[in-house]
């Protein structure tokens, strides 16, 4: 016997080479690094763990106590006593009689954890039983309904009826806490998620619990109000509908919306998201985990900006000016019509202004448009404004990478001062404009155009650039198109389209396609979005091999920029104290 | 010259008359007849709505008039669909078919006698002395049109419900003409006007009797007591001929060639528009010739019977100026108790099988019609043979008869048999 | 293993044979019946409530509304309840489950100074199209607000499209108000 044991590796003595504990999952062998959450432990197992309190990213309280497992170890030895392995190696595994808390607990060598069974599913059961005593039967008028994982959880562990006959206890409900949230109480499960997220990520501790036992409450500091910029990412981590978003309240119920995965290009760090879709519109935007970019969260102000692609200003038809008025006309003729007015102009005399907002698909053609037209002035406008420390970057171009190493326009503010200085010397007297209103964002005056004899724009929206273009050619929204664009840390991430442009308009790579073969007069070979990037591919030796689907919903790294990201810095730094999983 | 132009446009009258003002709205009607009686038989209204459109026309309401008015929308509608050809039919044979059906049916009408005489002219477009011929000579045609039809439409269905259609006619003309040698053997001759006039004096074929000089029985003539014997095969005939008629005219029982439940909608189911409607008015109008030919020979055809027409008559016998009124009334009416006769039988048998429609026709009515024939023959013989004395051959005549019936059943019996089931 | 019935046609006699007499027997009984529907004593007439030929009333002039069962199901309609208080709160349950998608709501805030304002929700545009409705019931089945009911309108007819749009106003001109539903939102809640 014992000559036996000592011949034999032990599967313990084996996990413990790579710092791995053996841990019985269900009745399932697995290892696990030692210090792994044994809810974490589980995951890895595909048991599911229900939890409301714990969040990867949030300290654990474990206040919930809907992840309740039952736990066994070896039993403790007695003094002298060898410890017995069966056939296996393993040590036999003596049941605890009560459960323990799966999200605070650490895995051990040779320990059991039981997700199902009696005593699990019994005490669920209770939890749920406790969860839904005080909350209302607000389900047909909550936003939250569809995605709540109490409604989830009370299907699968509940007991579907209620022995309660007593009054429920009453809180504030509909409680207006900030710009852009609103708190409802009595739905609140108290898993204190969100006071843990203002606390921990957002850095603005304005959430607390009030009052004791069945009375707590919910409550924002009374001077204060959940006015943060990362206020909303409280409503994504609220379990229930206590926390909803006063954008989209009402708006949907969410199983009617389509998601699609896409980023956000309202900075260069890209955060990634997922648009929420009906018919032709948007009704949300919310954050998608990506380690690498946004851990799982995202500015209030970035969230809410697809609101302006919504307007009665979008461009929907290609229009042409005549006599001063701008008269709807087909893609056709207004094509026709940009390349015989280009056609005009000396290769010097035109000037293209492209946008750091653009897909690098776009940027790429319009890279081939300048070489057609033969001019070198082309630039791009700079967008720099206050960084947060957390999330937002400092440029709020989402594409400047991209636009350095397909344009090679380093210092693209330069170019933009010597088209300025060529447009008010009479120098340069045709103008291409993409995705930009130079008023606005790169501040030109009516004077400066004075002397312009053609102006080209491509835009979404209505802008005092189109306003003043002879030729207006309607584009998309960033949730219209598909593309890739690389953030600030040189990631390369792809957008995807989540709805059709809304009447003739077109994808801007399309657009400015196909405004080059009416130039160049003869045809090419791009007939989708794939052909555009497969040709960039070829081209930039950064691209080589590079495919959307090889980019993929998580990006890729590209190029290396030295520049991070401070809200992930942070987050590394909580891991490696302990504080949190990750 | 004058007088065969004046003959002429009396028989332009004439066959306007009878075809278009008579028959073609009596074979309309008759489709709203089936409609209502159909309904009625099954608890339902039929068409009571379609009337008047006074509304048109300023009025408050509308004028139904218990749907009288429903064969002329229905009418109005086959002329106003679209009349659509199916690209893949035998043109010339799919446009002609529907003619083929309609205008041999409306040809027979011209020997059919609608009444006795009008002013001295006889109320027949063409009195002819081979009426029943003439008629089943021409509306055997009609098959033509069915078969065309079906094959041309180039339609499995379709072509089913042709050949159907032919193999049923042509059994049965066998019974048909069978079937009414004994009656033509007792009117002695084939003008349908003389056949009726004969019924007329001494009553209806098969209500032999008249009154006006006291009770008398016109079989009596052949034969006195014997010839009553003489109704028995003619009650067969009729039977045979009122069968086979149903046969002919592709009317329920014998509905096979466009029977819905099989062949979709028969050897019509690719037509629409006015040809679906002249194959429709073609076999309703071929049952009103049969009901017609039918009342000639067995119903005394025009003739009010029991002697009654004697009072339509002056002191010389001939009749008088109004007298054709009163005959047309009388033969109509006659008619149009057969045509609901041939609605109830619709709606109250279902349909035959195939082989048992053969059968009937090949092994019980064929034979049936021939030992009739003989058995009728016997009995007119049978007078005559006693006053001569030949008692002997007489006997051995009826022992021949009975021989050849016994023959005829123990055929029809061997064909009856069930073929074995194997062992 | 199923029994295995063996059957024999039945043997006919010479007279069932012939056929003649079944046939007037049978022509008989149409003709009998033909009598009974003309005179309007057809069977069962008396409780259909027949015009007096055959068993068949006759529509737009006599209607069968007082003979409708309680499970009647014609137009779909929104209902108020004794506290007048419209029932939907626009949760879109029907508009899902709708096999025609013949239902669109935009769900809308009840504002803060309405007497219901605490059930926070209610429809802003709710529209039924009448010319997609197949009357399947199921909004009726899934509605968790008991709010929506087929009622028992069944001409439901227009010239127009738009005519067959029933909009909100018109589903609580035809639901009316409904007597004996679980209050949900009373004075505690």
């Amino acid at each position: 016997m014992s000559e036996t044991t000592e011949t034999q590796t032990l599967p313990k003595d084996l996990a413990a080479e790579k710092g791995l504990v053996n841990v019985q999952i269900d009745g399932h062998w697995i290892q696990v690094p030692r210090g792994t959450r044994m809810i974490e432990a589980c995951k890895q197992a595909a048991a599911e763990v229900p939890h409301y309190c714990y969040h990867p990213k949030l300290s654990s309280p474990g206040n919930c106590r809907m992840c309740m497992v039952q736990m066994g170890m070896p039993p403790r030895l007695a003094p002298g006593q060898d410890p017995e392995y069966n056939n296996e190696g393993y040590q036999d595994i003596g049941w605890m009689p009560r459960p323990v808390i799966a999200c605070a607990n650490t895995v051990a060598e040779n320990m059991g954890i039981r997700t199902q069974g009696e005593l699990v599913e019994k005490t669920r059961e209770g939890v749920m039983e406790f969860l839904l005593i005080n909350h209302p039967l607000d389900c047909p008028i909550c936003d939250q309904a569809g995605e709540c994982t109490l409604q989830e959880y009370s299907v699968e562990h509940g007991r579907g009826t209620s022995r309660f006959i007593e009054d429920k206890v009453k809180k504030p409900k509909n409680v207006d806490i900030g710009p852009r949230v609103n708190l409802d109480d009595e739905r609140c499960v108290m898993c204190s998620r969100c006071v843990r997220f203002m606390d921990e990520v957002a850095d603005d501790a304005v959430l607390g619990f009030t009052e004791r036992g069945t009375h707590t409450t919910l409550t924002c500091h009374p001077d204060r109000k959940l006015d943060s910029n990362y206020g909303m990412n409280t409503i994504d981590l609220c379990p229930v509908g206590a926390l909803t978003s006063k954008d989209f309240r009402f708006q949907m119920r969410v199983w009617f919306l389509k998601e699609t995965k896409s980023i956000d290009v309202n900075c260069a760090t890209g955060c990634n998201t997922t648009i929420w879709t009906r018919g032709s519109q948007v009704y949300r935007v919310t954050p998608r985990r990506n380690d690498a970019v946004n851990s799982e969260w995202m500015p209030d102000s970035h969230r809410l900006s697809f609101h302006k692609f919504q307007g009665n200003d979008r461009l929907t038809d290609p229009m042409v000016k005549a006599d001063g008025k701008h008269e709807v006309s087909a893609w056709n003729q207004a094509l026709d019509a940009s390349a015989e007015a280009l056609k005009q102009f000396d290769a010097a005399e035109v000037a293209i202004i492209a946008s750091a907002r653009m897909t690098n698909e776009e940027l790429f053609l319009t890279k081939t448009l300048a070489q057609v037209l033969g001019t070198e002035s082309i630039a791009t406008v700079a967008r720099d404004d206050q960084a947060d420390g957390k999330l937002i970057s400092a440029d709020r171009n989402p594409n400047t990478q991209g636009v350095n190493l397909i344009l090679g326009t380093e210092g693209s503010a330069g170019r933009l001062i010597s088209i300025k200085n060529g447009l008010q010397d009479g120098k340069i007297k045709a103008l291409v404009i993409l995705q930009e209103d130079v008023f606005e964002a790169a501040e030109f005056t009516h004077d400066d155009l004075a002397g312009c004899e053609l102006i080209i724009s491509v835009a979404a929206v209505a802008n005092h650039t189109a306003e003043a273009s002879d030729i207006v050619l309607p584009s998309s929204s960033f949730a219209e198109k598909r593309g890739s664009m690389i953030n600030v840390t040189g990631r390369l991430q792809r957008l995807n389209q989540a709805l059709q442009p809304p009447g003739n308009a077109r994808e801007d790579w399309e657009i400015i396609r196909d405004l080059t073969l009416k130039l160049a007069g003869e045809q090419n070979d791009l007939f989708i979005i794939e052909d555009v990037l497969k040709l960039l591919a070829s081209s930039v030796k950064e691209f080589e091999g590079i495919t959307f689907s090889k980019i993929g919903d998580q990006g890729l790294p590209l190029i290396d920029t030295g520049e991070t990201i401070p809200l992930l810095e942070a987050e590394k730094q909580r891991i490696n104290n302990g504080e949190i999983v990750g | 010259m004058d007088s065969i132009l004046i003959q002429l446009l009396i028989i332009l009258v004439k066959i306007v008359g009878f075809t278009f003002v008579l028959t073609l709205p009596l074979i309309a009607y008759s489709v709203y007849a089936e409609r209502r009686f159909a309904a009625v038989i099954q608890d339902r209204v039929g068409p009571n709505r379609t009337g008047i459109p006074l509304t048109l026309f300023g009025g408050k309401k509308d004028l139904p008039v218990q749907g009288l008015l429903q064969p002329l929308a229905d009418g109005l509608k086959f002329i106003l669909k679209e009349d659509f050809t199916p690209s893949h039919v035998h043109k010339f044979f799919f446009w002609i078919a529907p003619g083929l059906t309609m205008v041999p049916a409306l040809l027979t009408l011209c020997v059919i006698p609608f009444g006795s005489e009008l002013w001295g002219e006889k109320l027949v477009i063409a009195d002819i002395a081979v009426g029943p011929l003439f008629i089943f000579a021409i509306a055997s045609l009609s098959v033509y049109g069915i078969t065309f039809a079906g094959w041309s439409s180039n339609n499995k269905y379709s072509f089913f419900g042709g050949v159907r259609s032919c193999a049923q006619m042509i059994s049965y003309e066998i019974s048909l003409g069978l079937s009414i040698v004994p009656v033509l053997m007792i009117f002695g001759q084939l003008n349908l006007t003389d056949i009726v006039t004969w019924q007329a004096n001494h009553g209806w074929l098969l209500l032999p009797f008249t009154f006006d000089d006291g009770f008398q029985c016109g079989l009596s003539q052949f034969g006195g007591a014997i010839g009553y014997f003489l109704w028995f095969p003619l009650m067969l005939s009729f039977f045979i001929f009122t069968v086979s008629i149903f046969a002919e005219t592709n009317r329920m029982p014998f509905d096979l060639p466009e029977c819905e439940t099989e062949l979709v909608g028969g050897y019509h189911t690719e037509y629409s528009s006015m040809k679906f409607a002249l194959f429709f008015l073609g076999e309703y109008a071929a049952m009103i010739v049969g009901s017609a030919l039918i009342v000639t020979l067995f119903f005394g055809g025009w003739s009010l019977g029991f002697g009654l027409d004697a009072l339509l008559q002056d002191a010389q016998g001939n009749w008088l100026p109004y007298a054709g009124l009163v005959h047309l009334a009388a033969f109509l009416g006659k008619v149009i108790f057969f045509i609901l006769f041939f609605i109830l039988v619709r709606w109250t048998v279902p349909r035959f099988r195939y082989d048992q429609l053969m059968k009937l026709g090949w092994v019980v009515f064929f034979e049936l019609a021939l030992i009739n024939v003989l058995v009728a023959a016997v009995i007119m013989a049978a007078p005559s043979m006693i006053e001569r004395g030949e008692s002997l051959a007489l006997s051995a005549l009826a022992l021949g008869t009975i021989i050849f019936s016994a023959l005829m059943f123990y055929i029809a019996k061997t064909f009856d048999k069930k073929p074995k089931a194997n062992a | 293993m199923a029994e295995v019935k063996k059957l024999k046609r039945p043997e006919l006699n010479t007279s069932e044979k012939l056929y003649l007499f079944a046939l007037a027997k049978g022509a008989a009984v149409t003709l009998k019946h033909a009598f009974k529907s003309m005179t309007g004593k057809a069977r069962g007439s008396e409780a259909l409530k027949s015009s007096g030929l055959g068993l068949t009333m006759q529509y737009p002039e006599q209607k069968w509304d007082d003979q409708l069962p309680e499970h009647y199901r014609g137009a779909p309609a929104l209902v108020t309840d004794e506290q007048d208080r419209e029932r939907c709160v626009s949760c879109q349950l029907c508009e899902f489950i709708c096999p025609p998608k013949a239902i669109k709501i935009i769900p809308g805030d009840i504002p803060a100074d309405d007497p219901w304002a605490k059930v926070e929700k209610r429809p802003k545009e709710f529209d039924i199209d009448m010319t997609r409705c197949i009357y399947c019931g199921m909004c009726e089945e899934v509605c968790p607000e008991q709010a929506i009911y087929l009622r028992k309108d069944y001409a439901i007819t227009g010239s127009s499209r738009a005519e067959l749009l029933h909009d909100k106003q018109k589903l609580y001109e035809i639901g009316g108000k409904r007597i004996g539903l679980v209050n949900k939102w009373n004075e505690i809640k």
